[in-house]
């Protein structure tokens, strides 16, 4: 039994069942992300202040709470590891095994740099007592950003498979491996965007 | 793919584990979860048969099993008021997730839809066996929570906040249930997508696709899209409950005289936003598929092609987008605004359109038909007046002026039993006689089926009717007695009696179909060829009847026609197969 269009693509359709799959996947995700952005939207204009009243302190704005720079770091740093795992797709495609390792490398270490920099800033914001349960901007912080994070591992360990284990494909079914990395790619390009939207709608404005 | 087994046959070696119960072949899961669904709506109407006999005979010790119960629930069978609250709450959880939703999608969607297509399997077969048994544990977790020290959830299917934030420990596990059977969805979703858009056979255009695929692959979209939002609410819920945030949970809220530790600032409406953002949808995924199934039926029973097949199709995308711009129907009374209120009732004016359009196409089917009543004929005729009552009760909760004194009480509930009690479940069970034949390459006993369609059909609008009446008269939804001790509620409480009787009666019937299902498996009359209903679709006509091991085709089948060719002026048989050239 052999399931067709696993690794080309179907004519008609133009994309091979991977290709599609993630994409309906990340359509999910999508709905999945804006019921959160919803829920912000919702409980912000259901505020008085925003931030608002958080251990007696009156907040306004919330780049008086959160570390903005270095939220900062973290977009070119997800910016940076969307650029690598394109790269290293391209390097596949021109056949250069080496290269690919490097790239891909470089976007899971990206990952870690990424929890890294999110693990400071927890930190910080655990250690002066800002607790999700303090206020419903922390709250809506914390759940967001919280999820996010997950996201992000969850790529690194999908694109940590094709570093290693996974990588034997390369030899037995070139094709396939490349379409697999093209379908992590898509994925870890939802996960920066998503990123690109959370960072201005939660630190900045 | 191994080599060995390209040539489409069931001769590859198997261990029991992996060809029965971590089966990847998409006819195995479909049958896996049929079983456990229907084992579910067992359980589900169960605690429903409990709450009916606390509603006719409130604060009366139960007979017989009565004692059977734990003191911390029924005391000497003598039903307690947070016993009642959590089987109320599982019976709607149970029926609408792990009931009908897996049975209509997962059972039926998983066996027929790659069948009627002419697909070997899903598109991501071990994505398929992921997803029944997320669903498999989703579905352990919500029923063993009625364990706990507390018991099962308590504050209703729909689980609204601020009660559902401060209810015991079921709650919490109810969330962490759903958070798996929303995945096993969007599992499921993805894979039914793909393996529709992608696993198509050669000439199998999307025209010629029977109705069923058609109502399978906007369901599909509809738990794509719908859900993720209430796992978002889940998640939040979940936040509430466990570190204290306050997302549901307004200022200055009072429990029990004291007020609530908490940061305050949030709101229970947007719970309800979200909630309904899915539970809308989640009615036509309950409906759709049932649709699809009648589709079927009828058109194989009539004879004749359906009327109006395109504008069926066109029909059911509609309503697939409509179904996303309607969800605030449900929360009139929570003063969210005219103009909020006016859009929502026109949208939902609307999108009664397309349903009476389907059905009135299904009517026109049969017209100057010779009808063959078979038992899943049968069943999908009584869908129609059944589901068209549902429909129409409907109407007057879609519009605020006549919403608002009616929510929340019997009405409301009647309404929607209609819809999804005679209407899908008949539906469901018409699918069970019509493709058991397929999975089993035996009849189901027609007798007994006729027994089991009458006296289910007979007793549902027994249940259901009064429930009308008891609602028109305003008695609430909720009531612990069933309204005795409401003074507005005497005239209508005789009814509880008739709906209880009824609900046990309904019980009864099914035994005959619980022992033909089972009987029929090894003694029911063989199949006399594949195709014993002389259907046209590719399920009856590619393949064997029960179909081959993994693989399901032994030669990919070509489609050259639509769906629905009978009585073609002359062909030389009533039928003519999508697969004749």
């Amino acid at each position: 039994m052999q399931i067709p269009y696993t690794v080309e693509a179907r004519p008609d359709t133009g994309v091979n069942n991977a290709k599609l799959g993630v994409w309906l996947f990340l359509a999910s995700e999508i709905m999945l992300f804006g019921g959160l952005f919803s829920a912000y939207i919702f409980l912000r204009v259901g505020s008085p202040e925003w931030p608002g009243d958080i251990l007696g302190h009156t907040y306004t704005s919330a780049s008086e709470i959160l570390n903005v720079p270095l939220a900062f770091v973290n977009t070119i740093v997800l910016i940076a590891s969307s650029v690598t795992i394109v790269l290293s797709w391209a390097a596949l495609a021109m056949g250069n095994f080496k290269k690919y390792r490097i790239y891909m490398g470089l976007t899971v270490l990206a990952g870690f740099g990424f929890l890294i920099i999110k693990a400071i800033e927890y930190s910080d914001k655990f250690s002066h007592g800002y607790l999700p349960a303090e206020n419903n901007f922390l709250g809506i912080y914390f759940v967001m950003t919280g999820l996010h994070a997950l996201h992000v591992i969850g790529g690194m360990i999908v694109n940590g498979y094709f570093l290693g284990p996974g990588a034997k494909m390369w030899k037995s079914d070139p094709k396939r491996f490349m379409s697999r990395i093209e379908v992590a790619g898509l994925y870890w390009h939802f996960v920066d965007l998503v990123w690109i939207f959370l960072f201005p709608t939660i630190y900045l404005i | 793919m191994s080599d060995h087994d390209h040539d489409g046959h069931a001769h590859h070696q198997e261990s029991f584990v992996r060809k029965y119960i971590f089966s990847t072949d998409h006819k195995v899961i479909g049958i896996q979860y049929g079983l456990t669904s229907l084992l579910f709506l067992l359980i589900g109407f169960s605690l429903m048969m409990l709450m009916r006999w606390q509603l006719a005979f409130p604060g009366e010790a139960l007979p017989l099993i009565g004692s059977l119960f734990s003191d911390s629930t029924m005391p000497d069978g003598v039903m307690q008021p947070e016993f009642y609250n959590q089987l109320g709450a599982m019976h709607g959880t149970i029926m609408v997730f792990l009931g009908i939703v897996p049975l209509a999608v997962g059972a039926f969607g998983n066996y027929i839809v790659p069948l009627q297509i002419g697909a070997p399997d899903m598109a991501f077969p071990k994505l398929n066996m992921a997803s029944y048994w997320v669903f498999f544990v989703g579905g352990l977790i919500m029923l063993s929570s009625f364990w706990l020290p507390a018991g099962a959830a308590k504050a209703g299917w729909t689980s609204y906040p601020p009660l559902a934030d401060i209810e015991t420990t079921g709650q919490t596990m109810w969330l962490f249930g759903m958070i798996f059977l929303i995945t096993s969805s969007l599992l499921g979703a993805v894979n039914f997508l793909t393996t529709i858009i992608q696993l198509r056979a050669p000439g199998m255009t999307l025209w010629r696709m029977p109705f069923f695929v058609w109502a399978q692959l906007v369901t599909s979209f509809l738990l794509l899209l719908a859900f993720p939002p209430l796992e978002a609410a889940g998640v939040l819920q979940l936040f509430d409950r466990l570190v204290g945030t306050s997302f549901f949970l307004p200022s200055g809220l009072v429990v029990s005289g004291e007020l609530l530790d908490v940061a305050g600032g949030g709101s229970p409406l947007l719970w309800q936003h979200l909630f309904w953002f899915l539970a809308h949808p989640e009615v036509y995924v309950l409906i759709l598929p049932a649709m699809g199934i009648v589709a079927e039926i009828v058109a194989n029973n009539t004879r004749k092609p359906l009327w109006g097949y395109r504008v069926m199709v066109y029909s059911v995308i509609f309503l697939g987008f409509m179904s996303f711009i309607v969800w605030a129907h449900h929360m009139f009374i929570t003063g969210m605004g005219t103009a909020l209120s006016g859009f929502f009732q026109i949208t939902t004016m609307i999108i009664s359109i397309p349903s009476v359009i389907i059905l009135s196409a299904l009517f026109l089917s049969l017209w100057g038909a010779s009808l063959r009543f078979t038992t899943p004929m049968l069943f999908a005729l009584a869908f129609l007046p059944m589901f068209g009552l549902g429909g129409l009760t409907g109407l007057p909760l879609g519009l605020a002026p006549t919403d608002i004194p009616l929510h929340d009480t019997m009405y409301v509930i009647g309404h929607f039993h209609y819809v999804v009690a005679p209407g899908t479940i008949l539906a469901l069970f018409a699918g069970i006689y019509y493709w058991y034949p397929k999975a089993t390459g035996r009849m189901l006993n027609e007798p007994l089926g006729k027994i089991h369609f009458w006296g289910s059909a007979i007793s549902m609008n027994f249940i259901f009717f009064p429930m009308l009446i008891q609602g028109l008269a305003g008695v609430s939804r909720r009531l612990y007695d069933g309204g005795a001790s409401y003074e507005f509620a005497q005239d209508v409480i005789h009814y509880n009696e008739t709906m209880s009787i009824a609900a046990w009666v309904l019980g009864l019937f099914q035994l005959p179909f619980i022992f033909n299902f089972f009987w029929s498996i090894w003694k029911g009359k063989k199949v006399e060829n594949d195709n014993p209903w002389d259907a046209t679709t590719l399920e009856w006509t590619a393949t064997t009847s029960p179909p081959l091991g993994h693989g399901n085709f032994e030669t990919a089948p070509t489609v050259y026609r639509g769906p629905y060719e009978y009585s073609v002026p002359g062909h030389d048989t009533d039928f003519y197969p999508q697969d004749q050239p």
